[in-house]
């Protein structure tokens, strides 16, 4: 039982970030009709965008300690940052601890323009084309982007801590009656899971209340009928396409503690984020919720060593397994409608 | 995928090894050649073939520093660096034999179909008489069978597993680098003295040749000083969250945590495994402990303040004193404003030992290099006096235990030398079980010829 509740919670996470991605694809499926295989990559970019105001507000001087040697026997040069001489030792580095939250409030605005720039620039020229165009360009704008963060940041994972205040983890089980020490969160996690319970309820409270939430609604379900009542519906989704890159971003960003961003980090999310998609049922963004939920918690399930070591390498394929089995009895996924990319 | 830094065409090879399927098409072709890819002409090709992408890329790219190094110094240029401290002599800075040392890179993706593709294609069309690199041991034996059939001299750089130079050892092959059952000796009295005798272990293993070998190797060591081994799990390489294979871990009564993970995949399961508290909990009335048998600079820097007094093992390391170290570490950190890793400075090593090594047979014949390396016994690259065994190609020479450090100064000192183990103690016959047992053999040394 212990161990049941633990894979559950730890699937929390995982799931999350699933979630988090597959809302933005469906989003941006449900309003341009594009399958977006650069969204991954822009779940790795907000990831990035944490580790580069981490690396801004690290911005250093050199100051040169001549009571210490460095390893070829010149004087030491010892790194102050910027933000510890303006603001003084503690408040600086108390600035530099909290950077990942602080990323935030950059990554907003960041992803939201490399969004329209994605949008304007270069997929709005594939709307008329063929999936398989759309999904070969978007898939080679993943790794042209995957490139160019490899460029920059190296290839191998940077590590970029949650505040010191999020470390250690929570005793889940001593709360519910269990022994200590057997069922524990680590604190990081728990406000990860909160941080997208609140994104995707904002997601849905702005389609569901709002004027705008409304039309792109309407626009989803019937593009021409809308545009016909004199709505400019091409506006309203590029906007739209934009908030479906911040999101990923920001998930990125609220992830990086929890996985060290490498340049790659984007591709491994996306494939499982598309099968989310299909599982959850094209265009139906509580599916694309559901299914990331679930998902996260059966990976987590297939990881267990009970389970491994009765069919092993499980963990590996769970997830596609899953995904025949919902298949092959509801072909059109858990809340798929009918009509989606069934012309 | 391999790329050559040098263009001209009049330094085409000239060699052509017939009946292998490796001929070459060359304006210059002077008939059969006694051996794969005699080199004729006023140079010789050297293939490094190093992970530039993946989850030892890292590692791959300071291998490369290293072995421009290298190159720089055979062909006389640099300050000579290690080989002014190299106890043989013959090596005099006018590149091998009076060839001058050209290289062509390649990258293995750290996949052993990639590397093999890479490698193949270092053979065959730039003409390699000797290839080096890999970062895994999964590439090293890929590549090292290759270069075996090819017949041209495999000098394994990154690669910990026993099986390297145990089942699968090959004549054409030699391993400076140590491997997991030195790791284990080495460790385990160390662990034994920091944590006592009465400890119970839970073992995270990267699901390949390396992951297994090693894993075997710490749980043998650290049963033998009194601890259990309470699970072994098995995790997929570059898994990235290692978050549910750490979850069970406190509860299943483990008060140790061993880490078999390199490189990006240390870096994050580590993180994590620090995420979750394990290193603040008291497990059996006891602190819970982590232990990385593998260690690298590299891996520590990204694992940043997490490793802070974690024990690990090590091949070599920059703080090490001996005039070697020293003369490496000054020419690298010179070039490239850095001290060079372990994997770096094995990179180095190895491109020097074959060189010399060609040097003292007089040929590029790979079974006179085979036979001028078996039982070689040399100082003064770093870390003492080392022996190249002949029954298994396995260098032997002190081994390092090593600790995170609690106050690092700089991004490069986060790791401290805690005890250097003498060879003694994890020596070990050729024919051990863990390294294939009687069976093991090297078989025949192949020329192409």
């Amino acid at each position: 039982m212990d161990a049941i509740i633990l894979q559950i919670l730890n699937g929390l996470d995982k799931g999350s970030a699933y979630a988090l991605i597959a809302l933005g694809l469906t989003l941006i499926f449900g309003t341009l009709g594009v399958v977006n295989f650069a969204h991954g990559a822009l779940f790795m970019i907000g990831a990035f965008v944490a580790v580069s105001v981490q690396r801004l507000l690290s911005l250093s001087f050199e100051q040169i300690d001549s009571t210490k040697t460095d390893f070829l026997g010149n004087p030491l040069k010892v790194k102050v940052p910027y933000v510890e001489s303006w603001f003084g030792p503690e408040v600086g580095a108390t600035i530099i601890d909290w950077s990942v939250p602080l990323a935030i409030i950059v990554a907003i605005p960041v992803m939201l323009l490399v969004g329209f720039v994605m949008e304007r620039g270069l997929i709005k020229h594939f709307y008329k084309r063929p999936h398989a165009d759309q999904i070969l360009v978007t898939f080679g704008l993943a790794i042209v982007l995957q490139e160019l963060v490899k460029y920059f940041f190296g290839a191998n994972p940077i590590q970029t801590p949650a505040p010191d205040a999020f470390t250690g983890s929570f005793d889940f089980g001593a709360m519910i009656g269990f022994d200590p020490n057997v069922i524990i969160y680590p604190y990081w996690r728990l406000v990860y899971f909160g941080f997208a319970a609140v994104v995707i309820g904002a997601v849905f409270a702005f389609l569901q209340f709002t004027t705008f939430g409304m039309v792109v609604r309407a626009g989803m379900a019937d593009r021409e009928t809308v545009g016909l009542l004199g709505i400019n519906i091409d506006r309203r989704f590029t906007i739209m396409f934009g908030i479906a890159a911040a999101v990923a971003g920001i998930a990125g960003v609220m992830y990086a503690p929890i996985l060290s961003p490498n340049y790659h980090m984007g591709m491994d999310f996306l494939v499982l984020s598309f099968v989310v998609v299909v599982v959850g049922g094209m265009g139906s963004l509580p599916g694309a919720v559901a299914a990331g939920f679930l998902l996260g918690i059966l990976q987590s399930f297939a990881s267990m060593n009970e389970v491994k070591s009765v069919i092993p390498g499980i963990d590996q394929v769970i997830i596609y397994l899953v995904a025949i089995i919902i298949l092959l009895t509801r072909p059109r996924g858990l809340m798929g409608r009918a009509g989606v990319m069934e012309e | 995928m391999s790329k050559t830094n040098i263009t001209r065409r009049g330094l085409m090879k000239t060699g052509a090894a017939t009946g292998a399927g490796l001929a070459l098409p060359t304006i210059f072709t002077s008939g059969a050649a006694a051996f794969t890819n005699e080199p004729t002409g006023s140079s010789v090709k050297l293939g490094f073939n190093v992970p530039q992408t993946g989850p030892y890329a890292e590692e791959g790219l300071d291998e490369l520093r290293a072995y421009e190094l290298a190159v720089e110094h055979l062909n006389g240029m640099g300050d000579g660096g290690a080989m002014n401290t190299f106890s043989s002599k013959v090596l005099e800075g006018n590149g091998i034999l009076g060839k001058k040392v050209e290289y062509v890179t390649g990258d293995t993706q750290t996949k052993s179909d990639a590397a093999r593709a890479s490698a193949k294609s270092m053979i065959e069309k730039d003409g390699v008489t000797m290839i080096t690199g890999g970062s895994s041991s999964g590439v090293a034996i890929a590549v090292q069978g290759l270069a075996q059939d090819a017949g041209i001299i495999f000098m394994a750089a990154l690669t910990h597993s026993n099986d390297t130079t145990g089942k699968d050892r090959k004549a054409n092959g030699f391993r400076y680098f140590f491997n997991a059952y030195m790791s284990g000796a080495a460790l385990a009295p160390v662990l034994k003295n920091a944590y006592g005798s009465d400890r119970r272990a839970y073992h995270l293993t990267a699901d390949y040749t390396w992951g297994w070998t090693q894993q075997e190797s710490i749980a043998a060591a650290t049963e033998a000083i009194g601890w259990e081994t309470v699970n072994n799990v098995l995790t997929p390489v570059g898994a990235g969250d290692f978050s549910s294979y750490i979850a069970p871990v406190l509860n299943s009564g483990a008060d140790v945590l061993v880490l078999n993970h390199y490189g990006g995949d240390m870096v994050n399961s580590l993180t994590q495994a620090i995420q979750f508290g394990l290193k603040d909990k008291v497990v059996n009335g006891k602190q819970f402990e982590i232990v990385v048998p593998l260690y690298s600079e590299l891996m520590a820097a990204g694992a940043g303040e997490n490793i802070k007094g974690v024990y690990g093992s090590m091949n070599w390391n920059w703080q090490l004193q001996d005039p070697g170290t020293q003369a490496f570490v000054k020419s690298f950190g010179e070039k490239y404003g850095r001290p060079p890793s372990g994997s770096a400075h094995t990179a180095y090593v190895q491109t020097l030992l074959y060189a010399d090594a060609v040097t003292r047979a007089g040929s590029f014949n790979p079974c006179a290099v085979v036979e001028a390396l078996e039982g070689f016994e040399f100082d003064g690259l770093g870390i003492g006096p080392t022996l190249y065994r002949a029954e298994d190609h396995q260098a032997f020479k002190d081994v390092l235990v090593m600790k995170g450090a609690e106050n690092p100064t700089t991004e490069y000192d986060t790791l401290e030398i805690v005890e250097v183990t003498p060879v003694e103690q994890v020596m070990y016959p050729p024919d051990h079980p863990m390294f294939g047992g009687p069976e093991a053999s090297l078989g025949e040394c192949n020329d192409g010829a």
